[in-house]
């Protein structure tokens, strides 16, 4: 849905890592202020995706606009720049080991900032307070659970108020309550900090329950895209095996192999 | 026939890739060194863990390694009648060549490894790549101030080594085998030359730290991201390191020593 | 582990590091023996001064005074030259003191024995020492021997 609002443009873009495309001419738009979803299959190269638009990764061919920028063409330093308008949450927090929550949240601050540490010092605590974690905040991130971790990575994603947060994954392996959890952030900040939200993810109750907006990719295409209610009806086969979860479809269940016969006959003379 | 070629082709094409990466990361590690002299902090805080958590292995290395020189020294001098040189021969071989070439293979082995496994785990954890997109560059953050500290622990390590085998090539010699006192320290004094030998020893364990530290911090950053690419990366940091310093320290000595 | 502690011993490695290098260039090598201080130069010419090289010791009565400082070679004499640098205390030597090669020891290095003459000036600056005995070449002397010994037999049988 092209539209001006985008923060994020997408066009014709081409990704190959060895000797496979993992992205064969896709068309995306992150708009501005909306929740923006990115859901398919595993291995069709979601994350990839978000690191190509905080420019990790450089595209074959093909434009990434964030703001107008050019992504795939920066440099080094104004890669640098335009990252530090970007907060991105790891599948797994990736918080740095060697230094508790509190100096985690304030890396960033710290490592971009002159602020005095007084300042730092509430920043933090919001931060912290916004995730519910302002009393874990002298723990050690060994000492965290699961989710805990991913709490202060979003804390630490915040932390430079940027204008756009990127989640790789996040409700993969919650428990329950826990994913009530995420769920809530994820919404409430976008909100609430006038965010614009990419969610990378394959958990269609959750995202659909926040989403605006869903891009549905499968064999490095765009197979379907709309909002979650457009994709509950769609007609399209891709959607329909995905929202609804059928083992097989246009996803085959069969991994590729010769004809089961001709298996079973070759009596062990692979 | 044709395979085994293809084979080796692929090795030696993987081996230069290798070679320029290590080389390129080598730049930009020492590109991120000046900003360092102001976050002097990051350094410290690697030399702490580089420099002193290997002082006991040195130390207590540096002394057997000494109290054996003076044995075997003294077991060899004995038939020339020539025992009374013992504290040369000890000091020679530790400040020349025992102090910087094992100190060299301990640190490879205690820190070197350490660094590699700690950088891999980052990369395996995303650590690495989290910092990249909160705009951190994680080669002047995390590698830069440990090749510093690295560079800086070396040759310290390498003269607690020697001069802690010099006492103990004491020990053993003066204590246990009765070489007179006096002899010990006056002949060596007389054959160890401050510029030869001590600076020459000193320039060797600055090179080897350069190359030691270098070899680990790249093997850890450009290690595969699974346990078991950290693993084969800690091997591979203590082997290569051994390779290079044993190679560079013949080199090294050519030079040094070569025409009398 | 806090941060004050670890730069605490941070400070307590490098001090024990520089601590051993000095051990190391005070106690272990000759610098405290090593004096590339004040002096002043004189020559003296051998015929062979075979095993004698740069910074050899130049003693007087078995007592250290001085360097060699330089050998060289002399096309004209084909003599070997040898400047020695003397500690500037030592300035009475007798002008007609005379310069020797000896080795220390069985197999030691070799050195540079002055012994003094009974001359009332002194050697200055610049001065050459005119008496010089060669190294004793291990070699030669055996050959003097032997030939001696030969000597001995012809002698006795007449």
């Amino acid at each position: 849905m092209p539209d001006s609002q985008s923060l994020v443009k997408i066009r014709d873009l081409h990704f190959v890592r060895g000797s496979r495309k993992i992205f064969d001419g896709i068309d995306l738009d992150i708009q501005r202020g909306k929740i923006t979803a990115i859901m398919g299959p595993s291995g069709t190269g979601k994350t990839t995706l978000l690191r190509l638009i905080g420019g990790q990764l450089k595209p074959a061919r093909g434009s990434i606009e964030v703001e107008g920028q050019h992504v795939e063409n920066m440099g080094r330093s104004e890669l640098f720049q335009i990252r530090k308008r970007m907060g991105m949450l790891f599948q797994n927090g990736a918080l740095l080991t060697d230094i508790n929550v509190f100096d985690n949240v304030a890396f960033p601050i710290r490592e971009h900032t002159d602020l005095p540490e007084q300042l730092i010092r509430t920043l933090v605590l919001m931060k912290l307070e916004a995730v519910g974690l302002r009393g874990a905040r002298n723990l050690m991130p060994s000492e965290l659970s699961g989710g805990m971790a991913r709490r202060v990575a979003l804390a630490r994603a915040i932390a430079l108020d940027p204008m756009m947060l990127m989640y790789d994954e996040p409700f993969t392996g919650q428990d329950p309550i826990s994913l009530g959890v995420v769920v809530r952030l994820i919404s409430s900040l976008n909100d609430a900090l006038g965010l614009s939200s990419i969610v990378v993810s394959h958990d269609i109750h959750e995202t659909a329950a926040i989403a605006d907006y869903i891009y549905l990719l499968s064999g490095g295409k765009v197979v379907a895209h709309g909002s979650a209610d457009e994709l509950a009806q769609s007609n399209s086969e891709w959607a329909k095996q995905f929202m609804n979860g059928e083992p097989d479809g246009p996803v085959p269940f069969h991994y590729p192999a010769d004809d089961l016969h001709v298996d079973l006959l070759q009596k062990g003379l692979d | 026939m044709l395979s085994w070629l293809q084979l080796l082709g692929q090795k030696a094409i993987d081996f230069f890739q290798r070679l320029g990466r290590g080389h390129l990361l080598f730049i930009a590690i020492l590109s991120g060194i000046p900003e360092l002299l102001l976050r002097f902090r990051l350094v410290v805080q690697q030399v702490y863990s580089v420099g002193v958590l290997s002082l006991v292995i040195i130390l207590v290395s540096g002394l057997f390694v000494g109290m054996v020189l003076g044995l075997q020294g003294y077991n060899t001098l004995v038939d020339f009648g020539a025992e009374e040189s013992l504290g040369t021969v000890v000091a020679l071989s530790l400040v020349r060549e025992l102090g910087p070439v094992v100190t060299a293979l301990l640190f490879a082995g205690r820190a070197g490894s350490a660094l590699t496994a700690e950088i891999g785990l980052m990369k395996a954890t995303e650590q690495l790549s989290a910092m990249e997109m909160m705009a951190v560059d994680p080669i002047r953050r995390v590698l830069s101030p440990r090749f510093l500290a690295g560079f800086i622990s070396m040759p310290l390590l390498a003269a607690i080594f020697s001069a802690v085998g010099v006492l103990g090539g004491f020990l053993v010699g003066v204590s246990l085998l009765g070489v007179d006192e006096g002899a010990y320290w006056s002949q060596m004094q007389d054959k160890v030359d401050l510029h030869d030998d001590i600076y020459n020893g000193v320039i060797k364990s600055l090179v080897f730290g350069v190359v030691v530290t270098w070899i680990s911090v790249f093997e850890g950053y450009d290690c595969i991201p699974t346990s078991e690419g950290v693993s084969r990366a800690t091997t591979r940091t203590v082997v290569h390191s051994a390779l290079v310093v044993l190679g560079l320290d013949f080199i090294l000595t050519a030079l040094m020593f070569g025409e009398v | 582990m806090t941060t004050r502690l670890t730069e605490i011993w941070v400070g307590v490695f490098v001090a024990a590091g520089m601590a051993a290098l000095f051990m190391l260039a005070m106690k272990v090598s000759n610098l405290s023996t090593y004096n590339e201080g004040e002096g002043y130069i004189v020559t003296a010419r051998f015929e062979d001064i075979s095993g004698l090289k740069e910074r050899s010791p130049v003693t007087m009565a078995g007592v250290r005074i001085g360097r060699v400082k330089a050998i060289s070679f002399d096309n004209d004499s084909l003599q070997a030259v040898v400047t020695m640098r003397i500690e500037t205390r030592h300035n009475a030597l007798p002008k007609d003191t005379s310069a020797s090669i000896y080795t220390a020891g069985l197999l030691g290095e070799k050195y540079v024995g002055l012994e003094p003459g009974g001359d009332d000036k002194s050697l200055k600056q610049g001065d050459v020492v005119k008496l010089t005995q060669d190294s004793l070449v291990l070699e030669k002397l055996i050959g003097q021997f032997v030939t001696k010994m030969l000597d001995n037999d012809s002698d006795g049988k007449k």
